[in-house]
């Protein structure tokens, strides 16, 4: 079976409907020729039978309360508020995923449900109403008291409300920028077929370095790319 | 419940079905054998949509890709780790060793560096040279032809730079540097060291009708769907029953013993399928261990019988010896002048480095023996779980307060986005009669198999490496204008030195020689006790160098192929 059949056997198995060519015709050598299946072509995520049922396990267990993911997204987004075009952590998913990964890492249960106690212990205190209530006036005098650590202390050897803002605002500014909007506003152009052909001339003069003649003579030629390599018995490439 | 056993008799039975398996399974089912290969693992198919975890995006899995199940990351493409449910193994107290296995078709090729380096002549004979170790029983010259073969047969990147102990071959145009990559360049040269291109088991150039070429997405770990790296499934396994070669493949059957007859010869293997958890026999005139070196040995430990009773090929008490690991430790680096990066481009390029630096020094002049090489890394990378976790942490380099929140970490993130640039070293130890692995008498794994026992420790010469790794990247770090980042790790921390294992280059456990007492093959990878056996693994290594051990087993086990054919068409096994 040649490729091409093989791929197109395989798509149809899989019940995808768009596959994505980067094809193209034959005089443009430098682009990528073979057919490749992006994410966007299948529903599979590559787990194993035995990872899909843990998947499954963490999904039917519920960590936090209603009322503890909704604090969750409020402090999220008082870390990074939403800015237009990419939104924010609500539009990242961000409570969503700290309510997974708490239990794929549970180590991290125990300082993110003690630190959203201490938040509403202290809103309550302070003004007398749960911090998700509280305006942002409020939120902000609650947090410019624990958003700085002290860097020459070990982490764990700091107070809990300050190790649970740390953690949050990480697993905020993670979760945001490894969703879709957050990859779009940071500008990340990979992860997508190309070829790479080094790096574009502006780039080097902004960061003041050069390529020298002598390396780049020795790399590859993408117009050569799709033409089968041959040597002469001493190890030179001749094609 | 009798054991089953089969009654078809193969010519050879290879046992693993990574590198050397892979290369064994593609020779000798080349030149007509009938061939089963019995891997512990599932099948594998990087092009299979179902596994594949290629150009996923991080938001395409719940935890964003932590490594939760997977020691390098959601993504990487190794089905196991340094733990496995089920196969434990012990470590001696006092002492360290890490046991990575990947359970599936191809094992660790699939999700590995694929950096492809050749042994050196001054490699193979290091006794001569400082008096340590044991030379091996072959020379550069025997495995020449080896590698030319295999650099052609599956493709390397890389230049011809006439280096002594880094010899040239047959390689394919490297891609050009990356940005972070030229400041190493830069970094590299006021300190004298030398840089090349990178050589790694990628088709930046189409090498035959069945293969894609790179399409530099950098996930070369996560085992590519075009087949354009190296993996023993994809370039081996799948051409060889492609060609039409009588190839049968045991998945999911863990081997537990070689089975001999009354004269001691090998039989084939018994193995315990993990689907119906009961024992089963295959039958074949040659058996070809390529389990992993530590799994190869244990295979023998474990086959023991009136005519081998300390185990198959352990007349000389020699199998489990001399186990070692390359040594490893890291740094990474702040790097200024890599801030405020354009993000207009694309640049993923290859799963690996594109430049890096082979060993450089004259180890008569230092205080340890054997050297290392250097592997770089950074860049824009694909982000997955752990990005921006620390958003401006590297305000604390400039006196500016690290912490806070707010629409201003936008600008943290994008400010310091690839201005990291990290060093890994990877290096020779000595190989050590004290370091080994044995039967350790009172555990089985969930199959019933004895397990392995670890003693392993390093030695002042590892640690002294380690300590001029450390300087070495914090002198390259301030050479490009950078900031060491995290405690530079001192004596109290053996400078960072990794535990042996963490590398994953084990080898030496069933090493080559000459002599039948000193060692468990000869210099065709067959056991002086039984001549239908082989171990084409990194078992036979005589001692590993400052590189890579994947190339050599493939030549070596290309090698080992070829004698097999030869010897049975003599009749002589």
């Amino acid at each position: 079976m040649d490729r091409r059949k093989s791929i197109q056997t395989m798509i149809l198995g899989a019940g995808a409907s768009a596959l994505a060519f980067h094809g193209c015709k034959p005089e443009e050598e430098t682009k990528v020729n073979e057919e490749i299946l992006t994410s966007e072509d299948t529903d599979y995520w590559g787990r194993t039978p035995e990872e899909l049922e843990r998947v499954q396990k963490l999904r039917a267990e519920q960590l936090f309360s209603e009322h503890d993911l909704e604090t969750i997204a409020v402090l999220s987004t008082v870390i990074l508020p939403p800015k237009d075009p990419h939104g924010g952590p609500i539009e990242a998913e961000v409570p969503e995923f700290i309510e997974f990964i708490a239990k794929d890492i549970p180590s991290m249960q125990p300082v993110l449900r003690g630190g959203l106690m201490w938040l509403d212990h202290k809103s309550n205190t302070e003004f007398e109403t749960e911090f998700k209530s509280a305006s942002l006036a409020q939120q902000k005098e609650i947090l410019d008291t624990i958003c700085y650590h002290d860097i020459d202390v070990p982490l764990d050897d700091q107070p809990l409300e300050i190790q649970f803002f740390y953690l949050m605002r990480g697993l905020t500014m993670t979760g945001y920028y490894t969703s879709k909007v957050g990859i779009a506003d940071l500008g990340y152009k990979g992860n997508s077929p190309n070829v790479w052909d080094g790096v574009p001339q502006d780039v080097l003069d902004q960061h003041g370095v050069s390529y020298d003649p002598a390396w780049i003579a020795k790399c590859v030629d993408q117009s050569k790319r799709n033409v089968i390599a041959e040597w002469d018995d001493d190890g030179n490439l001749l094609t | 419940m009798q054991i089953k056993e089969s009654s078809e008799v193969y010519d050879v039975i290879i046992v693993g079905s990574g590198a050397g398996g892979g290369m064994a399974t593609k020779q000798l089912a080349d030149a007509g054998l009938n061939v089963a290969v019995v891997e512990a693992g599932p099948f594998f198919d990087p092009k299979d949509p179902k596994t594949m975890t290629q150009l996923k995006w991080a938001y395409e899995a719940p935890n964003r890709g932590a490594g939760t199940t997977r020691p390098f990351g959601g993504w990487d493409m190794a089905w196991g780790g340094w733990e496995i449910e089920g196969e434990p193994y012990t470590v001696e107290e006092g002492t360290e060793f890490r046991w990575f296995r990947s359970r599936m078709l191809g094992g660790r090729t699939n999700h590995w560096g694929r950096i492809s380096l050749r042994f050196g002549p001054d490699d193979f004979k290091h006794k001569d040279i400082d008096g340590l170790g044991e030379n091996w029983p072959i020379s550069y010259d025997d495995v020449k032809p080896y590698y030319d073969k295999v650099d052609k047969l599956i493709g390397v990147f890389g230049t011809n730079e006439g280096l002594p102990n880094d010899p040239d071959g047959f390689f394919l145009p490297p891609p050009k540097p990356r940005l972070h990559e030229l400041f190493y360049i830069n970094g590299a040269k006021k300190s004298g060291i030398p840089v090349i291109p990178g050589r790694l088991s990628m088709l930046t150039k189409k090498i035959n009708e069945d293969r894609g070429v790179c399409f530099y997405c950098g996930q070369c770990s996560r085992s590519c769907q075009v087949y354009a790296d190296f993996s023993s499934g994809s370039c081996l396994i799948f051409p060889a029953q492609k060609s039409g070669g009588k190839v049968k493949l045991f998945v999911n059957c863990m081997v537990r013993e070689v089975t001999t007859n009354e004269e001691g010869k090998a039989t084939g293997v018994s193995y315990i399928s993990k689907d119906d958890r009961k024992e089963y026999k295959l039958r074949g005139k040659v058996v070809v261990l390529a389990a992993s070196a530590c799994s190869s040995a244990r295979i023998l430990l474990n086959s023991k019988s009136k005519q081998h009773p300390n185990g198959l090929g352990n007349s000389s008490d020699v199998v489990g010896k001399y186990l070692h690991d390359s040594t490893g430790a890291s740094a990474a680096g702040f790097i200024p002048g890599l801030m405020n990066r354009n993000v207009s481009y694309n640049e993923d390029g290859v799963g690996g480095m594109h430049v890096y630096s082979p060993w450089w020094g004259d180890n008569s002049k230092l205080d340890f023996p054997r050297g290392y090489h250097i592997e770089v890394w950074g860049g824009m990378g694909n982000p997955n779980y752990g990005f921006a976790m620390n958003p401006n942490d590297f305000n604390k380099f400039f006196g500016l307060k690290v912490g806070g929140y707010g629409d201003q970490l936008r600008d943290d993130v994008k400010k310091y986005y690839g201005s990291v640039i990290g060093f890994g070293g990877r290096g020779e130890s000595i190989a050590r009669k004290d370091n080994f692995c044995e039967i350790d008498p009172t555990k089985v794994d969930e199959f019933g198999i004895p397990i392995l026992k670890f003693n392993y420790k390093h030695s002042e010469f590892e640690i002294k490496q380690a300590k001029h790794m450390q300087d070495t990247f914090e002198e390259l770090i301030h050479n490009m204008g950078g900031e060491y980042l995290g405690n530079k790790p001192g004596k109290d921390r053996d400078y960072g030195l990794h535990a042996p294992g963490d590398i994953i280059h084990e080898v030496g456990t069933t090493r080559m020689g000459d002599d039948p007492k000193t060692s468990v093959t000869n210099k065709f990878n067959q056991l002086h006790d039984v001549d239908n056996v082989f171990i084409v693994d990194a078992g036979p290594f005589t001692s590993q160098a400052d590189k890579n051990c994947t190339w050599t087993i493939l030549a070596l086990s290309w090698r080992a192929s070829d004698y097999i054919i030869e010897q049975l068409k003599q009749q002589n096994i």
